[in-house]
């Protein structure tokens, strides 16, 4: 049979692209066009939060007034950072530093996203439930505006949930570069599976970005929450 | 054997190796990454689908040729309805043509080897059998009563039928469409071969790409439509339940943002398939090459608009309908134009009326028919009067039906001696596809003056004046539904039996028609260089060789 | 590759205005910046503009830097351009619909010379 004449690949450039850098831009659009589904995926819930809060306004400012300002802004700030050490491990690879760089920054970005889940878990949702401010499971608050506070606390678990739920995919993720970095996988060649996945990353950074506000902040904290 | 590249007319089909049986054995084909194998798996799942919906639909039809029901229980033909309608629309008619034609040409038109990510394909068609698989766990476990609207505080409070697991198979599904979607915006982007610039890609890799946009942007909001019903009825919180304060409305706007682009995935591709069949069998260029291509684009954005035109007398507030009225009215437009451009292209054509012709002028007729009666809905007024009847059945199934599926089932026909190497019987092609438009007819012209009338759908009993309206309707479905049988039938069996087909039976233009039928895995010996536009027929009727 | 490679010093200058805007928009949020009424039943509360104009800015900060779109191909620009923008047709029709349900008024005639010509008609 006629044999398919390639020029030398390297191993990384699979069979249904002519070139490395169709492959590498095929996987960059990729990325992106799947972060804008994210977009809409996230965006639906937005809009519904913002339509119950237009709705109820002041059960939500109820509602926000329950949640630690200063747990929100600590975990804001964490991801920041963490958002800063993806980029930096991307640059490392980029600029040819040695793998143990890479692996660093890469560790750092999963510490500082797991201490992100462990204040959220650990300190706010657990307070809530003692609280008795989780809807269908525990909802106790009986105060003005009980059912509008209810509905703010379905949209803040759903909404913190779903982002928990993309920060863990997110931790999975890092995971499996720091083991593709430790096994040399990584120079100023090829790094697209960092550039992707920090791409994936910084966006999950800008949905909580969004949700520190939305719920946090809402009718601003002026009127006496802490 | 020789295994050189020879005439390939003299070749048996069963000695060149091709992507059929360039591998043997079940993983060959449940572990496969080929775009053509993915499509195939695709056809299979979807067939049995289009069957279970359409049981269903037979036992609808059944039932209602009694005016007190002829035989299920009330609340028995909720569930028919809702069944046939979300197997129908989730696991049919959406991932039709994309999934199994798409799949199979996408790459082989625009002169690539495979999709971008063929793993992501072969996943997206686990996740489809996941949905389903959730789905029929949930018919055969009793069913769901909701319809295919799943409108709530229905579907969040108040059904005690399995809504949670249907609403887990269609997020599941859409999951598939979205890397469908996804795979296709990439492969069009990126891997086109040498000279396939925008404007001489076939007008149906225009009409995938369109629908491409609508799968990546409108289901990930659906998804979230049914999350949050699984969510209320799992935690019985109030997100839907005006005592509450939720909005049962809101459900509406999440669930239309998407279902209603969504009618427009099913009716995109079918179009493309249109420009397909027309060009090749009036052996003519389209006419209006650039205005068929931004027409699909703007159908595909205008999309997004119109929503608001199914909530018109649910309570939404009138002036978003007036709104929402306007710019339905606007989505007309470029659908128009593509009627009359295949018109157009018809005229002073050499036309030949071989079966994925007679789908394709069905289609032109039918699809007018039932976009012509859109327009009645999108105006405020005649829709407080035909919303919630037959009439709405019937329009939507004229488009959905008589568009879309015989769309689906022309391009079938069309490709199928590409896909499989072999010819179907046409005398026996040409017949069913009468049977179908003469059967489709029968069923569905008919529900147009019910609804006029002010029959009620999705109701398991009606007033008697509607009797023989509905028997009608009921005798023309099972004609329809031995049309649909019959290509089940002479299709497979034109798979062992059938002769060998050629790279170009039909004497089409395309890059997908010169590569041997069938291809071989990896579509092209060598990536071909695209000098010609598209549709370069020169009006004679002639074979390639 | 012909990458763009950003330089460290401005991952670090985008990082610290990223923490900088966070620290502003929680303080802001301690200071009531007031409300203008816009016709009869709306006001802007410039509260929540501050906020969401903070966080935009943030996000273009990670758009633009962290997730190298400044130095992006259009394409790139055109995708994020079309979520954002359907993102907000979602959200400015349902709005329209939610927002404006009470507006309706009792029905009227639809027109006042309808008494007039409708003994012609």
């Amino acid at each position: 049979m006629a044999d398919m004449v390639h020029t030398a690949h390297s191993p990384a450039l699979v069979h249904q692209f002519e070139t490395k850098e169709q492959q590498h831009d095929a996987g960059s659009l990729g990325m992106w066009v799947f972060l804008a589904t994210e977009i809409m995926f996230f965006g639906g819930v937005f809009m519904s939060y913002i339509v119950y809060r237009a709705l109820h306004l002041e059960a939500f400012i109820q509602g926000s007034h329950f949640l630690d300002v200063t747990f929100g802004a600590t975990n804001t700030a964490v991801l920041i950072c963490s958002s800063l050490t993806m980029a930096l491990a991307i640059n490392a690879a980029q600029t040819g530093k040695s793998k143990s760089t890479i692996i660093t920054f890469l560790g750092l970005t999963m510490l500082l996203g797991a201490a992100f889940l462990f204040i959220k878990f650990a300190f706010e949702w657990t307070h809530d439930w003692t609280e008795g401010l989780v809807p269908g499971l525990h909802f106790t608050y009986s105060g003005p505006h009980a059912s509008g506070v209810e509905l703010f606390f379905c949209f803040y678990f759903f909404m913190t949930g779903l982002h928990a739920l993309h920060m863990v995919i997110g931790l999975g993720i890092l995971a499996t570069l720091t083991v593709m970095a430790y096994r040399g996988r990584f120079n100023s060649d090829y790094y697209a599976p960092l550039e992707m996945s920090g791409l994936y990353w910084h966006f999950v950074d800008i949905v909580w970005i969004f949700l520190f506000p939305l719920l946090y902040l809402i009718g601003g904290r002026y009127g006496g929450g802490h | 054997m020789s295994t050189a590249v020879a005439d390939v007319h003299e070749v048996p089909v069963e000695s060149r190796v091709n992507y059929l049986n360039a591998s043997y054995g079940i993983k060959s084909w449940l572990f496969t990454t080929d775009h053509k194998r993915i499509a195939l798996l695709y056809l299979a799942s979807i067939t049995f689908m289009f069957f279970v919906g359409g049981t269903a639909a037979v036992l609808m039809r059944i039932h209602l040729i009694e005016p007190q029901g002829a035989l299920v229980q009330p609340e028995t033909y909720n569930k028919l309805f809702s069944i046939h309608g979300i197997v129908m629309v989730f696991f049919f008619l959406v991932p039709s043509i994309p999934a199994t034609l798409g799949n199979f040409l996408v790459p082989m038109m625009i002169g690539a080897r495979d999709l971008a990510f063929p793993k992501l394909n072969l996943l997206s068609w686990y996740i489809y059998i996941t949905g389903a698989i959730f789905t029929l766990y949930a018919v055969i476990s009793g069913g769901v009563d909701t319809g295919w609207t799943f409108y709530t505080p229905f579907s969040s409070l108040y059904s005690q039928t399995h809504v949670i697991a249907t609403a887990l198979g269609v997020f599941i599904t859409g999951f598939s469409s979205i890397l469908t979607g996804l795979n296709f915006v990439v492969t069009i982007h990126k891997m086109r071969a040498p000279g396939m610039t925008w404007f001489r890609l076939p007008l149906f890799i225009w009409a995938m790409y369109a629908t491409s946009v609508i799968f990546i942007l409108g289901t990930p909001v659906v998804a979230i439509a049914m999350f949050l019903v699984g969510l209320e009825r799992l935690l019985h919180v109030g997100i839907f339940d005006p005592a509450v304060g939720g909005d049962p409305l809101l459900f509406q706007h999440l669930f239309w943002f998407y279902s209603h682009p969504a009618v427009y995935i099913m009716i995109l591709p079918a179009m493309g398939v249109i420009s397909e069949l027309v060009t090749c069998f009036a052996k003519k260029r389209i006419f209006g090459y650039s205005i068929v291509a931004f027409s699909s684009m703007a159908i595909a954005v205008i999309s997004f608009l119109v929503w608001g035109h199914h909530m018109f007398v649910t309570g939404q507030s009138v002036y978003a309908g007036l709104i929402f009225s306007v710019l339905s009215f606007l989505v007309a437009i470029p659908s128009a134009i593509k009627v009359f451009n295949w018109t157009s292209t018809l005229y002073k054509g050499s036309i030949s009326y071989e079966a994925p012709m007679l789908y394709a002028l069905g289609f032109i007729g039918l699809f007018t028919m039932g976009g012509l009666t859109g327009l009645f809905l999108a105006s405020l007024a005649t829709d407080v009067h035909l919303s919630g009847t037959y009439f709405i059945v019937a329009h939507f199934h004229y488009i959905m039906v008589g568009g879309a599926v015989m769309g689906y089932l022309g391009g079938i026909h069309f490709w199928w001696p590409k896909i499989t190497g072999r010819l179907y019987p046409d005398a026996w092609a040409r017949f069913a596809a009468l049977v179908v438009f003469v059967g489709f007819n029968l069923t569905f012209f008919p529900q147009f003056m019910l609804g006029y009338l002010g029959m009620p759908r999705r109701y398991a009993v009606y007033p008697e004046e509607f009797q023989v309206l509905n028997v009608m309707s009921s005798a023309g479905a099972s004609i329809l539904g031995v049309g649909y049988l019959i290509p089940l039938i002479y299709l497979i069996w034109s798979m062992r039996y059938g002769p060998a087909a050629g790279p170009n039976p039909w004497g089409a233009r395309g890059l997908e028609w010169e590569t041997p039928s069938p291809p071989p895995t990896e579509n092209f010996e060598e990536i071909p260089i695209v000098t010609e536009e598209a549709y370069n027929y020169t009006g004679a009727r002639q074979t390639l060789g | 590759m012909s990458e763009h490679i950003v330089p460290v010093k401005n991952y670090v200058a985008v990082f610290l205005s990223l923490l900088f805007l966070t620290g502003l928009t929680t303080k802001v949020a301690f200071i009531d910046l007031g409300q203008t009424a816009i016709g009869k039943t709306h006001v802007i509360d410039w509260n929540t503009v501050a906020a969401l104009v903070i966080a935009v800015l943030k996000m273009l900060l990670v758009v633009l830097f962290f997730m190298h779109v400044k130095y992006s191909p259009g394409l790139t620009r055109l995708v994020i351009a079309a979520g954002f923008f359907w993102l907000a047709i979602m959200i400015a029709l349902t709005l329209s619909d939610e927002l404006a349900r009470g507006w309706t008024g009792t029905p009227q005639p639809w027109s006042l010379l309808l008494p007039i010509f409708h003994p012609y008609l």
